[in-house]
């Protein structure tokens, strides 16, 4: 229809002090400037948070379903770096 | 609330019946871009800003009823007056026109209404006072936007800084009306409860002008001026937007809703 | 993305296995064709119902009742258009933009909730959309929650936690028309009694006669079945009508203690085709409505646009 469709802007909110920003979803802006007033009038209408971040989404490299064997599944076999690994005595054990 | 003297408690009371009466107009005229905005988006931020003026419109409003003293309610005042009683400015009855003309509007008008409700914050009427501190940061926002948009319009396409133009030229007429004050509104501020709007004017001007600047705008010469809002002398257009914000109440009188 | 065509592809393998162990499948998943190819018309679908439907309501946004009902109605219109807007951002990951979907919309090829192309005739209708419609849809949301598809599964989780709000107001301003004058009540009931039909038909054919519903069941990507939903739909509804003395206009209508659900008449599924199919008294209103507002509002997106670009050469400069 127009020339040039707006471009695509994720947008992050911190729901409140103290938490990470989280992925709320996305919305079209011309600018990032407009893209964090538009987050503002579209993500927090019901004061859900204290901060945004907007990024544009061409600029996100995700890693590709393909990756999975070679990214994760060689983390699974490592149980010693969890907490849970150790046993020890009751008397001692909320460490 | 505070003690008044009957002649200025009167006073107070019509001085926030035309705020609220300068929010409902221009909230209601917000309100006809739902479903009808440039994107979706935008159509969200319109309705944020109708929220917000018809929200303060209400303050004033509730306000005005109980210092009055007669069990007027804030629906009472916003339905059951008719044109000439209506006391806002007119600029905020114009209709929307364009996207340019709202936003042309809102630039004139929230620009005002920093200057105005900054001022207001220092009233010797705490709840005038009050009202004033929530509009600072609402209006902060708006101006915000208006500001943004006047400059992309302006300084965007040919055909955009064109009308653009026309709208800050058809407002043009409108402006001066903000900055006129009647004797009554004298009166308020020498008890420390109004503002002085012809005060607010200089810094109105040097800020609007800094921003047709940057929008590539040229700023109007014309002095020509159409006032009558604060005496109920008002545009053809109230009328109707009053037929329809009015209808319900006056096909059904006296009922709840 | 295409399917090999011979053997069993071990992608699709993964994505049944995902899909058998109720996991989500998100926007970098393999998953066949088909399956995008749904999931992506349910959403747009999805999201045109939440933008279209602004406009029924939206007609009584500036001739609302009370400065209350105003606001109320006006930030509900509101959420409309934001639920449109997530579900739209949902749809975009699977790389179909939302102008495409739009374009869509404008040449037809794309359709909405039917119920929206019946007018709003009085204050009692745009109440009892909130009531009844959202009412109907929420029944429908919730069960998306579970959806298979994950950034529709969130825009759903979203959505029915910002709608819980429109359905009680729909209801109450009902109620307080309902408890009103005698041309109040009569409103009401003459808005439940051109609404309820409609809004059954919000759930779409029966189980036999649903030409998707099989498939989407297997995916996941619905969860319970269009006569399932709509039962659950009237049991809660007919008592919120008895409750404030509005009768259901269905004849046939009255509680099977066997079953424990309530028994209803047949529903004019010859209306129902009709309206899908752009026969109904205001499809081309909506659909002329959002097509003005689009090309209405085209010279101001060229406009952000020249801006913009005019912006990069004097950084650039």
């Amino acid at each position: 229809m127009n020339k040039q469709a707006l471009p695509l802007f994720e947008v992050f909110i911190r729901s409140k002090r103290g938490l990470d920003h989280r992925h709320v979803g996305s919305l079209h802006a011309e600018d990032p400037e407009q893209a964090l007033d538009y987050a503002r009038d579209v993500y927090l209408r019901r004061s859900e948070g204290v901060s945004i971040w907007v990024v544009r989404s061409a600029n996100i490299t995700a890693s590709q379903e393909s990756d999975v064997g070679s990214f994760y599944d060689p983390m699974d076999d490592k149980p010693y770096r969890h907490a849970t690994h150790y046993k020890l005595p009751k008397e001692v054990d909320n460490m | 609330m505070k003690e008044y003297t009957t002649e200025i408690r009167n006073m107070v009371v019509a001085y926030c019946i035309a705020l609220g009466d300068d929010s409902l107009t221009l909230g209601h005229r917000l309100s006809e871009w739902s479903s009808n905005a440039p994107f979706l988006e935008e159509d969200l931020a319109l309705t944020n800003v109708a929220l917000d003026l018809i929200g303060r419109a209400r303050m004033f409003y509730t306000y005005a009823g109980e210092l009055e003293g007669g069990g007027r309610s804030e629906d009472d005042i916003a339905y059951l007056r008719d044109c000439r009683e209506y006391r806002n400015f007119l600029i905020n009855e114009l209709p929307i026109g364009d996207f340019a003309q709202t936003m042309a509007r809102q630039l004139i008008v929230d620009v005002y209404d920093m200057g105005f409700f900054t001022e207001l914050t220092r009233s010797t009427d705490s709840t005038l006072a009050a009202i004033a501190s929530k509009a600072v940061k609402e209006s902060r926002y708006h101006l915000r936007r208006s500001k943004d948009w006047v400059i992309r319009l302006g300084d965007g396409t040919d055909e955009s800084h064109q009308r653009m133009q026309t709208a800050i030229n058809t407002l043009w007429d409108y402006v001066p009306e903000l900055f006129a004050m009647p004797a009554d509104e004298q009166l308020l501020l020498d008890a420390g409860i109004a503002v002085d709007r012809s005060a607010l004017k200089y810094v109105w001007q040097s800020t609007i002008d800094e921003i047709l600047h940057r929008a590539t705008l040229e700023i109007p010469t014309g002095n020509h001026s159409i006032e009558g809002g604060r005496e109920g002398i008002h545009t053809e257009h109230l009328g109707f937007l009053l037929t329809e914000l009015q209808y319900l109440q006056r096909a059904y009188p006296g009922l709840q809703w | 993305m295409t399917d090999k065509p011979r053997g069993i592809d071990p992608r699709m393998a993964g994505f049944n296995e995902k899909v058998a162990n109720d996991q989500r499948i998100e926007p970098k998943d393999w998953m066949p064709d088909a399956f995008r190819k749904t999931v992506l018309r349910q959403m747009s679908q999805h999201a045109h119902s939440e933008v279209i439907g602004m406009q029924p309501e939206g007609t009584w946004i500036t001739r609302a009742p009370s400065l209350h009902r105003k606001v109320v109605l006006l930030a509900k219109v509101q959420d409309e258009g934001g639920h449109g807007l997530y579900l739209y951002s949902a749809a975009e990951t699977l790389g179909t933009s939302r102008e495409e979907m739009e374009n869509a919309l404008h040449e037809g090829r794309a359709k909405y909730a039917s119920i929206f192309n019946y007018p709003a005739l009085s204050w009692a209708d745009a109440v009892a959309i909130g009531w009844l419609v959202d009412g109907a849809a929420i029944v429908n949301q919730v069960s998306l929650q579970r959806t298979s598809y994950g950034p529709y599964s969130r825009a759903m989780i979203r959505i029915c936690k910002e709608e819980s709000f429109h359905q009680r107001q729909g209801y109450e301003a009902t109620m307080v028309l309902a408890r009103g004058s005698k041309e109040q009540r009569a409103m009401a009931q003459d808005a439940l009694n051109r609404w309820w039909w409609p809004s059954l038909m919000m759930f779409g054919p029966h189980d036999s006669e649903s030409a998707h519903s099989g498939q989407s069941m297997e995916w996941k990507l619905k969860r319970e079945s269009n006569d399932v939903l709509r039962q659950r739909f009237i049991d809660q509804t007919v008592p919120q009508a008895e409750f404030i003395g509005l009768t259901i206009p269905d004849p046939d209508l009255k509680w099977n203690e066997e079953c424990g659900h309530y028994d209803f008449g047949e529903i004019d599924w010859d209306e129902f085709k009709q309206v899908i199919s752009g026969n109904g008294p205001c499809n081309k209103q909506r659909l002329a409505h959002h097509i003005r507002a689009a090309e209405d509002g085209r010279w101001v997106r060229d406009a952000m646009h020249a801006h913009a670009q005019k912006q990069n050469k004097r950084e650039v400069a």
